[in-house]
């Protein structure tokens, strides 16, 4: 390949282009616009719509551009009398069939086929005949189609195959019958599967949730930064009249390209849910009462100072970390002038034996877009498909690239890419990893290394750990269900010492939008801020539930689904004298439990900043009004603090608050080294069954929980218990049937499902879901019985 | 002088299409001499080129050409496809083929392997012919057996494997890259081209794919030779070619007589019109062709500049024979509503414009055409011929162009009359 450049040119204009680049993408570089509608910089090129005809000097016939390769000395006409007379005659066919009823069409106003029509279309149409209308399809709740809108561009269906990575949406038929759908009546169900809404150029396919709700014209558009994954994903916020109307991706090339989530993009639903907490709420003589802002603070500063007000250590602080920088900055710094180090935001994990030589700012050590050049990455505990969509896509490409990808996992993945999976129980997650550490010749001390030397090396170990070595840019990442394991200490040290011994990178997939924020915020035990070791650490966040407190302060963290174990939490916060709740929606648990609940302003309704995966801190302003009479989370830490008497609670902005932070942290980035060769003992049960809890991606917090479109999905799934049919057959049970679990002395009943994703001896009961609250822990012991 | 090439055995035996009965004519004599004496790649594809053989599908590309971009050497896996998706309309010689002499093209198949360097080939077999699907199959098995197809043949070194693969009844598979892709088992829709199948084809690899007439005729030049070949023909147009020839004629077949033949010679040969039928007109290669009066074409020779010269093509070689009781409105509804039907509906001149096109010639058959409507179709073939990804587009806008131009006036009688110049009726049983 030559890296010479040719010219060409186009319109009179000479250009420069590599040899072979198609014209479309070099006229779009040069702001030359040639209408288009197939053709999609993300998609590969179908030239199937005919819009992007263009004159190229000896060649008689109009050619695409979009297909069209440049070579030297081509001479290009975007506008002469035989391009325009080919584009206006696409623009007349693509407007014989097409409904034109655009006053009733979510896409009037942002329509690509409205915006060129204007351009090369005709105010008189030719065709007098009656125009195709497609019967009405349902694909799913997130969703609508319109397929008589069609002008079968395809960028649906290439989406399917070549980004999502599954073909789910497909053509039909032929000619002018060929329609767009799914597999005999099949919903879509990709966790990526929103963006066909920004693709389709037409009304086909539109947003289900904000159908019908506002004109495109009568939208406000702010930036936003997406609260769910660790990615961060860029996003707009349309709002209309003070209420968030839908949210679409803004390009971010570096973290999610132009991609989003449906997570992301459909979550806001939950900012509008009968929950919320509009009013702050005191609960006296066992009633709760609406009272103002004075009143409930000061109930909440009594109760705090009489339950912990001489002892800090009687002061719990959990916050979930899906919390602003500044929220979880304010929290620690209220806690620890309450002479208290007992905060935490690691509310899925259990296994705290590794504080203190854990990584300091725990994330990921490749940047988001590095890992698609990854050459082989081994994940360990991870659903990526499903807790990191975009990473998830990212790591998609590297593997169609050729990179090898492992997992190891309690169960088998629905991946969309081509990858190796260790399948087995909890317990023997360690097993595996031990067995690529020992092919990886991995050194580890004390107890890890007669674990180690204990393991039997299998070819697929060796091929891991080989393949790991020889690679130029290779990966270990650890993933949620690597966070919640029980000897999780165990698998971060291997991981650690495997990533040293094939000289490949250490990396943690962080649960939630602001996890590597809330290291860095200091919303730990054992590191305050900048994860500067604490001399003296407080109790980490299991401890904080075992050896109850007196008083709680919870912030965005709803206890029946957002612990580890929330019958252990549940207990805690049923013991403690005084319960603090600042929360944007109100449960029946909570308000069972709480004494002070402090409505706070959920997404787009504050600002703040979150730091993503990859280190990288992305700011946002409030885009609408905190409903009702909630306020900024910061700015109820900030009375609190000052009614607490606590110095340093005197900020006036987030911006102030923030700037305090980066005095504290300046230049601090993601710092994944791991200062232990061993571990502990084995946590792990090897004996009857193990629960697997994993959270479901519709589960994962309090708004995405209470976003009406996506519980109707197939990805919001129900409690149930799911066996493998070998296990069930064990145990004598039959598919469907309801049986009963017992974990901890806890004992529900719930819907048995024979799943072959689920290895021999362990149970798959998903954590976060009504119904499971009463369990004990994400991974323990559990028994079954016939109900 | 007819019969030579594709039909040589044909008057010859009883059972052509049995093994022993083709290798009693000489066949595989050619293949066999070819492995034994290791002749070289390049002389094949030389002799092919000196033959003037053009791809007898349609579009009439040299053969010899066409395989000389394949480089024999290239490393991986390369494909020999043939086209027997014969969906033309008029068209029905590659079928006789598949019926008569399939082993002469399973013998230019593995030539043609042997050439490009090619060990796998495919026979994509038009959907709707079952009968010749499981014949060619057994002549299959018959060459598989006595070692012309499989691993090592004739002890030469080289592998061949030939598959049939029977189609799905569309029409646009006989485009070559919607064959592929169907043969990939996707939908059959063309791709746009470049790159072309001898770069990318067949499970994106370097494929030769050609017409079933073309490769039965690769045994015939390479053992009588390339001059030979060429010499039966006319300038511009090698050999002899198998001509279908249908309509209200005495007798109807196919007939294979050399390039250049006059029209007049070839309506000889089918006993002319039936009594109390005249000649009115010709479609002379396939319904995509556009139509040549009968006058004209009584002038004309059949050969590829002839009669692109009279503003039509050669194309496949499927002459319909039209007489004066045929009314060209109700002929051009019946074609039209075959390409409407037909389109694969990917791009968007071809799957809009074809339905368009026959919609309005539909109500002119039907007494409901309208003053404007003749330049609307002209109108709408200029925006569909030329801008689509494979020439189905063309396909469809040929015939009706053509009909426009020597037969205006019975559409135009049609419009201003409401009823048919001839006295046929209105067409039934479409859309």
């Amino acid at each position: 390949m030559t890296d010479e450049l040719v010219t060409i040119e186009v319109d009179g204009r000479e250009l420069q282009a590599k040899p072979g680049t198609m014209l479309i993408d070099v006229t779009d570089a040069a702001g030359i616009n040639i209408p288009r509608f197939c053709y999609h910089k993300k998609l590969s090129v179908s030239a199937n719509c005919r819009m992007c005809l263009v004159e190229v000097a000896k060649v008689p016939k109009p050619l695409p551009a979009c297909c069209t390769p440049v070579n030297d000395g081509m001479k290009v006409s975007t506008r002469s009398p035989l391009a325009l007379a080919a584009q206006k005659g696409t623009m007349e066919f693509l407007l014989i069939n097409h409904p034109l009823d655009c006053p009733i069409c979510d896409q009037g106003g942002e329509c690509e086929l409205q915006d060129v029509a204007v351009g090369y279309g005709s105010d008189i149409s030719r065709f007098s005949e009656g125009k195709r209308v497609v019967p009405q399809r349902d694909i799913g709740p997130l969703i609508a189609t319109d397929f008589t809108r069609c002008i079968h561009c395809t960028r649906c269906i290439r989406f399917g195959a070549e980004i999502a990575g599954v073909r789910e949406l497909g053509a039909t038929g032929r000619g002018e019958h060929m329609t767009i759908g799914t597999f005999i009546e099949k919903s879509v169900d990709s966790e990526m599967s929103g963006n066909v809404i920004d693709l389709c150029p037409v009304g086909s396919l539109t947003a289900k949730p904000s159908r019908y709700q506002a004109r495109a014209w009568e939208l406000t558009q702010y930036s936003g930064i997406s609260a769910h994954d660790s990615v961060g994903s860029n996003i707009h916020i349309h709002t209309r009249n003070n209420r968030v109307v839908r949210i679409h991706p803004k390009e971010n090339e570096s973290i999610n390209e132009i991609w989003l989530s449906d997570r992301d993009r459909f979550s806001y639903e939950g900012l509008n849910s009968e929950d919320r907490l509009t009013q702050p709420m005191i609960r006296k003589n066992g009633e709760w009462l609406k009272v103002g802002w004075q009143e409930a603070l000061e109930f909440a500063v009594k109760g705090l100072q009489s339950a912990a007000g001489s002892d800090g250590d009687q002061l719990a602080t959990l916050v979930s970390a899906n919390s602003t920088l500044e929220e979880l900055y304010l929290a620690q710094k209220l806690t620890r002038g309450m002479e208290s180090n007992n905060i935490d935001h690691r509310l899925r994990q259990s296994d705290f034996r590794l504080d203190g030589n854990d990584s300091p700012i725990p994330g990921l050590s490749i940047t988001i877009s590095g890992v698609e050049s990854l050459d082989a990455a081994l994940l360990i505990g991870s659903n990526i498909r499903k807790e990191q969509p975009i990473i998830a896509h990212r790591l998609r490409k590297a593997a169609n690239n050729g990179a090898n990808i492992s997992l190891i996992n309690p169960l088998w993945i629905d991946l969309h890419f081509v990858a190796d999976q260790f399948v087995s129980t909890p317990a023997m997650m360690v097993n595996n990893l031990a067995s690529i550490a020992k092919a990886a010749a991995a050194k580890l001390t004390g107890n890890l290394a007669k674990i180690v030397k204990a393991a039997e090396v299998s070819n697929e170990a060796k091929a891991v750990a080989e393949q790991l070595k020889s690679a130029e840019s290779g990966a270990i990442l650890l993933g949620s269900q690597a966070s919640a394991h029980p000897d999780y200490s165990v698998l971060v040290v291997l991981a650690s010492a495997i990533a040293e011994a094939t000289d490949s990178s250490l990396s943690y997939l962080p649960a939630y939008s602001n996890s590597v924020g809330a290291a860095l915020a200091g919303a730990t035990p054992h590191r305050g801020v900048a994860g500067v070791p604490i001399e003296k650490s407080g109790a980490n966040a299991e401890l904080m539930q075992s050896m109850p407190r007196r008083a709680y302060l919870l912030m965005g963290a709803e206890s029946d689904f957002d612990f580890w174990n929330p019958s252990l939490i549940n207990a805690a916060l049923d013991q403690a004298e005084c319960v603090i709740s600042l929360t944007a929606y109100r449960s029946d648990s909570l308000e069972s439990r709480a004494d002070v609940m402090l409505p706070i302003a959920g997404f787009a309704e504050t600002s703040g900043t979150f730091v993503n995966a990859e280190g990288t801190w992305q700011s946002f302003n409030g885009v609408v009004k905190p409903q009702g009479e909630s306020r900024p989370a910061w700015k109820v830490l900030r009375v609190l603090g000052n009614l607490l008497g606590i110095d340093g609670f005197d900020q006036n902005s987030s911006n102030d608050v923030l700037e305090e932070i980066k005095s504290l942290t300046a230049d601090l980035t993601i710092d994944n080294s791991v200062s232990t060769k061993t571990a502990g003992e084995m946590n792990s049960s090897t004996k009857g069954l193990c629960r697997i809890g994993d959270v479901p991606i519709y589960a994962s917090d309090a708004l995405v929980r209470r976003a009406g479109s996506l519980q109707k999905t197939n990805d919001a799934v129900t409690a149930s218990i799911r066996l493998s049919a070998n296990q069930a057959q064990k145990g004598g049970f039959e598919d469907h049937q309801d049986i009963i679990v017992i974990q901890d002395n806890n004992r529900t009943q719930l819907p048995l499902i024979i799943d072959p994703r689920v290895p021999d001896g362990a149970v798959w009961i998903s954590s976060a879901l009504p119904g499971t609250e009463m369990l004990g822990g994400q991974y323990g012991e559990v028994i079954l019985e016939k109900a | 002088m007819a019969n030579e090439v594709c039909f040589r055995t044909l008057e010859y035996l009883k059972q052509p299409w049995e093994l022993d009965e083709y290798k009693s004519r000489g066949g595989y004599e050619v293949l066999n001499h070819i492995l034994k004496n290791k002749i070289e790649p390049s002389e094949v594809v030389e002799t092919m080129k000196t033959s003037g053989l053009r791809g007898r599908g349609g579009a009439g590309f040299p053969t010899g050409l066409k395989w000389s971009f394949i480089s024999r050497n290239a490393p991986g896996q390369k494909y020999v496809v043939c086209n027997s998706d014969e969906g033309e309309p008029g068209t029905f010689k590659d079928r006789d083929i598949l019926r008569y002499n399939p082993h002469q093209l399973i013998e230019g198949m593995v030539i043609a392997g042997y050439a490009i360097g090619a060990t796998v080939g495919y026979n994509y077999i038009r959907g709707e012919f079952w009968e010749e699907y499981e014949r060619f199959e057994a002549a299959l098995e018959q060459a598989r057996a006595a070692g012309f197809l499989g691993d090592n043949l004739l002890g030469s070194g080289f592998d061949f494997q030939l598959h049939s693969h029977l189609g799905g009844g569309a029409y646009v598979c006989g485009e070559e890259t919607a064959l592929l892709e169907s043969i990939e088992g996707k939908k059959g829709q063309p791709r746009f081209k470049p790159p072309f199948p001898a770069h990318f084809g067949l499970y994106g690899r370097p494929t030769i794919i050609n017409n079933t007439e073309s490769l039965s005729s690769v045994p015939v030049i390479l053992k009588e030779g390339g001059e030979w070949f060429k010499e039966l023909g006319v300038e511009n147009s090698g050999g002899s070619k198998l001509f279908s020839i249908s309509g209200n004629i005495k007798n109807p077949g196919v007939f294979e007589v050399p390039l250049g033949t006059p029209f007049s010679e070839l309506f000889k040969l089918v006993g002319g019109m039936k009594d109390g039928h005249k000649l009115k007109a010709v479609v002379p290669g396939g319904c995509s062709s556009p139509v040549i009066p009968g006058e004209q074409m009584m002038d004309l020779t059949m050969d590829y500049d002839a009669i692109q010269n009279a503003g039509s093509m050669l194309g496949s070689g499927a002459i319909v024979i039209i007489d004066d009781q045929q009314c060209m409105v109700k002929l051009l509804d019946r074609m039209s509503y075959f390409y409407h039907e037909e389109s694969c509906g990917q791009c968007t001149p071809c799957r809009e414009g074809t339905g368009w096109l026959w919609r309005v010639v539909n109500r002119i058959e039907n007494g409901k055409g309208r003053q404007e409507d003749l330049d609307l179709l002209e109108s709408v073939c200029g925006k569909i011929a030329g801008r689509t990804v494979c020439a189905l587009g063309d396909a469809a806008a040929m015939p009706v162009r053509g009909m426009l131009k020597h037969f205006q006036e019975e559409f135009q009688y049609h419009i201003d009359h409401k009823k048919c110049m001839v006295g046929a009726g209105p067409t039934k049983g479409l859309g």
